[in-house]
């Protein structure tokens, strides 16, 4: 069964999800995100970033488990507020980090694997976020389109690996996301197995082995 | 009585039933907009939260100390502007206290800085267990105004109240045999709920060689900014080593050793690879994961370069004279 229409939840999703880079666009000259504002800032967007990635990838599962269809309705906005946040991320540490010093972005780029990787995961999403609209939908091709958009997985193992390597100690917290997303998976995988078993069932029925 | 209905009122009166279902669709949709939009910032906004100041924070009105007999003039202080007291004692690396930059301030209440005894031991002529008040009235008292650089990169100037340590080791007497200093953090996770959590290798060790612990710079701190240390701080003593990265500067100390080998130190045992045992502040050497090249200082929007030794080379930089500091990092 269809699930009501909900016209406000992607409004509100809209809102509410940009909400925080209002906060912190607000707190940080306010001087209200502490003595390092701008370390502040990099934690809040990169978390969050990750955060709504791994809720975008939640909607299928949730769909498989719990029968619901509104999560669907919202997957699109989940993933452009992740792409957001990761943009934020990268322009928090580009711009007001490192100064725009394009040497030491280069070096941290090219030498420190967990900058390397977190930069892959919004590379990756870049196309993701540009061909998130119907019209892209309808040029690529479903298929296509859909096999473009399992990209999201790779960036989101990325960014838990990104966190992973930039804890100085106890990794709790990213070990905390990267056991969301290996449950996702998981969800995805027993689903896609049972899948492949019914089709091979359908294919014994109609050829009966003689 | 009349079998007539009473008179309808005008058509033109009449809401018509879609619109009057479209109104109090709007309604309901506008208030679960509305909810639904509350619900999702707030959930995001808790969860990127963390970070930033305590507004609650602890900052314990420690008390001001007697007047230092050196006030911040020396030949060794900075005159740069000082961190604010507030950004010292709110940002703060403490890990028996939590891993948060703020948790030191919200948690290190639960330190009991008196009664509080150190112990020395090892390679002394003079072996003590000592109270600590009586261990400071041992020294006058000196301001010592400090850069301090944090391996993570980040920097502050603080001032400092102390004695040098090298006074200290005099007083005990070192022998012949001894080479290295070794320091321990009181470990209690009564007091210390951090160490409930097997984050690091309890309780935090750190170690210097002789000379550096001798040199007139490596402070024993049990102020700043003319009070007593606050707990976040490492009350009511810790090692204040100017020309190395912050995390050598060991807290809350109930033991010094001296000792003929090296000392294992704590994050040098955690991560080899990261943190080795002079970790003398050098832009030349990166970090793994950062370059050490620049830093920012605390309140500072921009970076600035990192000096070799952290601005301390010309007091320090003979103690390293034919080592290679990219390997003894």
């Amino acid at each position: 069964m269809a699930s009501p229409p909900r016209p406000w939840l992607n409004p509100a999703l809209a809102v509410g999800g940009l909400s925080p880079l209002v906060m912190l666009a607000v707190q940080g000259p306010r001087g209200d995100l502490g003595p390092n504002a701008i370390e502040a800032a990099l934690h809040q967007t990169g978390l969050l970033a990750l955060v709504l990635l791994l809720a975008s990838l939640a909607c299928t599962p949730l769909r498989l488990v719990f029968k619901w269809t509104w999560p669907a309705r919202v997957r699109r906005t989940l993933g452009l507020l992740a792409f957001t946040y990761a943009a934020a991320h990268f322009l928090v540490y580009a711009v007001l980090d490192q100064g725009l010093a394009l040497g030491a972005i280069l070096e941290d780029l090219g030498k420190r694997p967990f900058i390397t990787v977190g930069f892959l995961a919004l590379v990756l999403l870049t196309p993701l976020a540009v061909t998130s609209t119907n019209a892209w939908v309808r040029r690529l091709g479903f298929p296509r389109w859909q096999r473009l958009h399992r990209l999201a997985y790779v960036a989101a193992v990325l960014g838990v690996v990104h966190f992973v390597w930039r804890v100085k100690k106890d990794v709790t917290e990213p070990a905390l996301y990267g056991a969301v997303l290996a449950l996702l998976f998981a969800i995805r995988g027993a689903e896609a197995l049972k899948k492949k078993r019914r089709a091979r069932a359908a294919v014994a029925a109609r050829n009966p082995a003689s | 009585m009349s079998d007539k209905p009473p008179a309808e009122p005008p058509s033109s009166e009449v809401t018509p039933e879609a619109l009057y279902l479209r109104r109090r669709e709007f309604l309901k949709n506008a208030g679960l907009f509305a909810g639904t939009a509350a619900a999702v910032a707030g959930g995001l906004y808790l969860l990127g939260r963390k970070q930033t100041r305590p507004m609650d924070a602890f900052v314990p009105d420690a008390g001001l100390v007697a007047q230092p007999v050196a006030r911040g003039q020396g030949p060794y202080d900075t005159d740069e502007p000082r961190t604010p007291y507030e950004d010292v004692t709110t940002y703060n690396n403490f890990y028996e206290f939590g891993l948060d930059k703020n948790d030191p301030a919200r948690f290190a209440h639960t330190l009991k800085p008196r009664p509080w005894t150190v112990v020395i031991d090892g390679e002394v002529g003079k072996p003590q267990t000592v109270d600590i008040d009586q261990l400071t009235s041992w020294f006058p008292l000196e301001e010592r105004v400090y850069r301090m650089r944090c391996v993570e990169a980040w920097s502050m100037v603080i001032p400092w109240l102390g004695f040098p340590l090298g006074k200290l080791l005099e007083r005990v007497e070192p022998t012949s045999q001894a080479k290295y200093v070794a320091f321990t953090t009181l470990q209690d996770p009564e007091q210390m709920p951090g160490q409930r959590r097997s984050t690091l290798d309890w309780p935090y060790v750190e170690g210097l060689r002789l000379d550096e612990a001798l040199h007139p710079l490596t402070l024993m701190a049990t102020g700043l900014y003319g009070r007593q240390l606050p707990n976040q701080n490492g009350a009511p003593l810790r090692l204040v080593v100017p020309w190395k990265y912050g995390f050598k500067g060991i807290k809350s100390i109930v033991r010094i050793s001296l000792t003929r080998e090296e000392p294992p130190t704590t994050w040098n045992l955690a991560a080899p690879g990261e943190y080795g045992f002079y970790a003398n502040v050098n832009p030349a050497v990166s970090h793994p994961r950062w370059s050490q090249a620049t830093e920012r200082r605390i309140g500072d929007l921009e970076r600035r370069p990192t000096l070799p030794f952290n601005g301390y080379a010309d007091q320090v930089a003979h103690l390293y004279s034919g080592m290679d500091l990219r390997k003894s990092y």
